[in-house]
């Protein structure tokens, strides 16, 4: 007798542990071969359970050194690069080629390392010493801004996600982010990988579920200080309840993430500018006046 | 027990401070002003107006044209004409000596400015003359120089144009808010249509007559005076392409949420309720200046304002002490004196607003203090007022007062001044005064805000990013950083 396959039970990803939805409800999502999977239809509580796992993880992500993020995104790389031939399958069990699975796992651990290398180098290129005219020390660098939450593109479903989450981390921020709706499993296998890279459990929490439903309260909570939106229907809806507190929106629908992804800027989105002044005793003869 | 008697400085009650009066002769107010538009000066059409008043005296000041939505409709079609024809065609090097140009008139005419600004805005002449008028004259003079280098300050990518600014600016520092807005904006190739104050307008019209004579092309600065009505025309103007905003939270929201559904940027400079933190080892007399400065400059009219003292519980009776004898010098009147250390409150609606907070302080169980000052009959007046006893969840605490209004509180630890100075909405400034290096690194990097003073308040200056954390807005404005919020980038 053939022997039976172990089916995996696919579930959501909030502070660093795999509970199920609070709600108990779930989706559908059939694979090519036939096989139904049951996806966690994530809720409001479940998206605000996910904001207080960011909130309580940022103090310790963003005070950490950068070069030690950078590692940690590093290792993300290497966990991802080892479990290649899963993700490939994953993605070809929705419909993906072989050589396009192949190629978008490819671009998304390349993503990790490229990230991974600005951790520790884009305060130094973006930030400022700033030559004032009164006699006080100024400078200015980047600061991250705090919990974004993301609505990660509906395809390419690892790569987009993967696009998206790292300028967010690589930067100090913790994030909040909502998978692919017909192909969220790899977002729920991507969080395998987090959670056995290093990564602080609450730096990402990974949601899946219905746009419509969650995009409300992912733009809505007073928590949350960016919201980053890569898909097309509820641009205006998360811009008009951002202003409830004054979150950042960055609209990053319509990316080639093959080509735009690579971009320091879209980690500066999600940064503030910190400036620092001090006085300076007598120089060239002025006084410091405090 | 026998009670301790206190002792008492006495400052000046043997002799009175001369008046040392700045003169108004030589600055020339017209009886009425038309908006600034495509080159000309215009009547707004149907010919409203509205006056601005002295805050300080009562004074009619002058008429200035109340701007409609077809007179905004003019600007933003003189500035698109003029952004499409001239502006972004021009060279960069072209464009940058037009701006210092610019910053050149304004430094020949700075005293001009200074007493107009006192007189319609109320800040004492000191402060006009050694703040205002300079550091609007540099933010010009720092960004005509970026025109033609704006390829190193984006690298790996190329900076272009937005197109038509629409900027609204606050009556707090009327010309140095236009300069901060307008610099910038045309350094980067755009163009602009700005509205000033309604109860501040007169600084960014002699602005306006300044830029006509600096033959800078027609359209490429528009100015329209008006109050909200005017502002929501600009913000909700379809061809205005990036809005830039300093005043309130609450109307920096309204505009975040009117131009949701647009392809509209902006930059928000919005309120605060800074933090003034200090420590037992900090050289207190320089403190209790920084904070006298933190919070009055300006008559506490500054959104960066250090109106929430936070002193160390062991220095907090010597502090407390130092700040009211600091208090009963405090000059309070004639802005135009320049002994003045405190001028006018800017408008009766915001001494109506800081008294309403007086009152709220004193109901919730607050214990005020204001100095036995005298104060001018007429005009617009508030005593520098501390609340001592007062908790986080007090409304004076947690609500910007935007006058010279100061809380105090006290704090144990260092964890806990950073959570009581970060549990607010704002995130705009904040200061620290301690003589000890590491503690000073440890705070400036833990309080978020966009600005952080240590051991120095309220300084500024053109090659500084301006600007803040959560609902204090977003967008820098001053130095390299202030440059993104004009740019496109490919």
């Amino acid at each position: 007798m053939s022997r039976l396959e172990v089916q995996k039970t696919y579930k959501i990803y909030i502070a660093g542990a795999f509970p199920r939805t609070e709600s108990g409800r779930f989706y559908p999502v059939k694979l090519k071969n036939g096989t139904v999977t049951n996806i966690c239809l994530s809720s409001r509580k479940d998206a605000r359970n996910a904001v207080v796992a960011a909130r309580n993880a940022f103090e310790g992500w963003s005070s950490r050194a950068a070069f030690n993020r950078s590692q940690i995104l590093y290792r993300i790389a290497e966990m991802l690069e080892g479990r290649k031939a899963q993700f490939i399958e994953e993605l070809i069990a929705v419909g993906s080629s072989k050589a396009s699975a192949q190629k978008e796992v490819e671009a998304s651990i390349d993503r990790c390392v490229y990230f991974a290398g600005w951790c520790d180098k884009y305060t130094q290129l973006f930030g400022s010493v700033n030559p004032v005219a009164s006699s006080h020390f100024n400078f200015s660098v980047q600061e991250p801004t705090g919990v974004v939450t993301i609505i990660a593109p509906e395809s390419p479903s690892l790569l987009g996600l993967v696009s998206a989450i790292m300028p967010v981390i690589a930067g100090g921020n913790t994030c909040v982010v909502l998978a692919s709706e017909n192909s969220p499993h790899v977002a729920v296998t991507f969080a395998e990988v987090l959670n056995s890279s290093d990564v602080p459990g609450g730096v990402i929490n990974i949601l899946t579920g219905k746009e419509d439903e969650l995009v409300e309260h992912f733009s809505s909570h007073m928590d949350v200080n960016a919201t980053i939106y890569c898909r097309e229907k509820h641009l205006t809806k998360i811009k008009e309840n951002a202003s409830l507190n004054v979150k950042r929106v960055s609209d990053w629908s319509g990316k080639d993430w093959f080509k735009d992804g690579d971009d320091p800027y879209l980690l500066l989105e999600m940064q503030e500018v910190k400036t620092t002044w001090h006085p300076i005793e007598n120089i060239a003869g002025t006084k410091s006046g405090y | 027990m026998a009670k301790k008697t206190e002792t008492k400085l006495d400052f000046g009650s043997k002799w009175d401070y001369s008046a040392a009066p700045e003169s108004a002769s030589h600055a020339e107010i017209k009886k009425e002003y038309e908006l600034y538009i495509n080159g000309k000066f215009v009547k707004a059409e149907g010919g409203k107006k509205f006056a601005s008043i002295n805050p300080s005296t009562d004074e009619h000041i002058a008429y200035f044209a109340e701007a409609s939505d077809k007179d905004v409709d003019k600007a933003v079609k003189a500035a698109r004409k003029a952004y499409n024809e001239v502006w972004s065609v021009m060279p960069p090097k072209e464009r940058a000596k037009y701006i210092f140009r610019i910053a050149r008139l304004i430094q020949e005419r700075a005293r001009e400015f200074a007493v107009l600004e006192s007189i319609d805005g109320g800040k004492p002449i000191r402060e006009s003359r050694d703040v205002d008028v300079p550091i609007a004259a540099n933010h010009f003079f720092y960004y005509a120089g970026w025109a033609d280098k704006l390829e190193y300050a984006f690298p790996g990518k190329t900076a272009k144009p937005i197109g038509v600014a629409g900027q609204i600016i606050p009556w707090n520092f009327p010309l140095m808010m236009a300069a901060w807005k307008i610099a910038p904006a045309l350094a980067c190739g755009n163009t602009v249509v700005l509205k000033p104050a309604e109860t501040t307008p007169l600084t960014a019209m002699k602005l306006a007559e300044l830029i006509h004579d600096s033959g800078l092309p027609a359209g490429v600065v528009n100015i329209v005076t008006g109050a909200g009505a005017t502002g929501a025309a600009i913000v909700n103007h379809p061809d205005v392409d990036k809005v830039a905003f300093t005043g309130s939270t609450g109307v920096g929201k309204i505009i975040q949420k009117a131009i949701a559904g647009t392809k509209k940027t902006a930059t928000l400079e919005l309120g605060g309720k800074a933090a003034n933190i200090i420590f037992d080892d900090a050289p207190l007399d320089q403190a209790v200046e920084g904070i006298i400065n933190g919070i009055f400059f300006n008559q506490g009219h500054v959104c960066c304002a250090g109106s929430r003292l936070f002193v160390q519980e062991n220095v907090k009776d010597i502090v407390i002490k130092k700040l009211k004898d600091r208090l009963s010098t405090l000059i309070v009147g004639d802005p135009m004196d320049k002994n003045t250390d405190v001028g006018a409150i800017n408008s009766k609606e915001q001494l109506a607003s800081i008294n309403k907070y007086l009152k709220i302080g004193v109901e919730e169980g607050a214990e005020i203090y204001q100095p036995n000052c005298m104060l001018p009959k007429k005009g617009n007046w508030c005593k520098p007022t501390l609340f001592l006893e007062v908790s986080q969840s007090h409304r004076i605490v947690q609500e910007e007062i935007f006058g010279p209004v100061l809380t105090v509180q006290t704090f144990r630890t260092i964890d806990e001044v950073i959570d009581k100075a970060n549990n607010t909405p704002f995130g705009l400034s904040a200061g620290v005064w301690t003589d000890k290096g590491s503690k000073i690194f440890n705070l400036t990097t833990k309080l978020r805000a966009g600005v952080v003073w240590a051991n120095t308040y309220n300084k500024f200056d053109p090659t500084s990013p301006f600007g803040g954390y959560k609902e204090s807005g977003y967008g820098r404005e001053g130095g390299l950083q202030g440059l993104a919020a004009y740019v496109k980038l490919a």
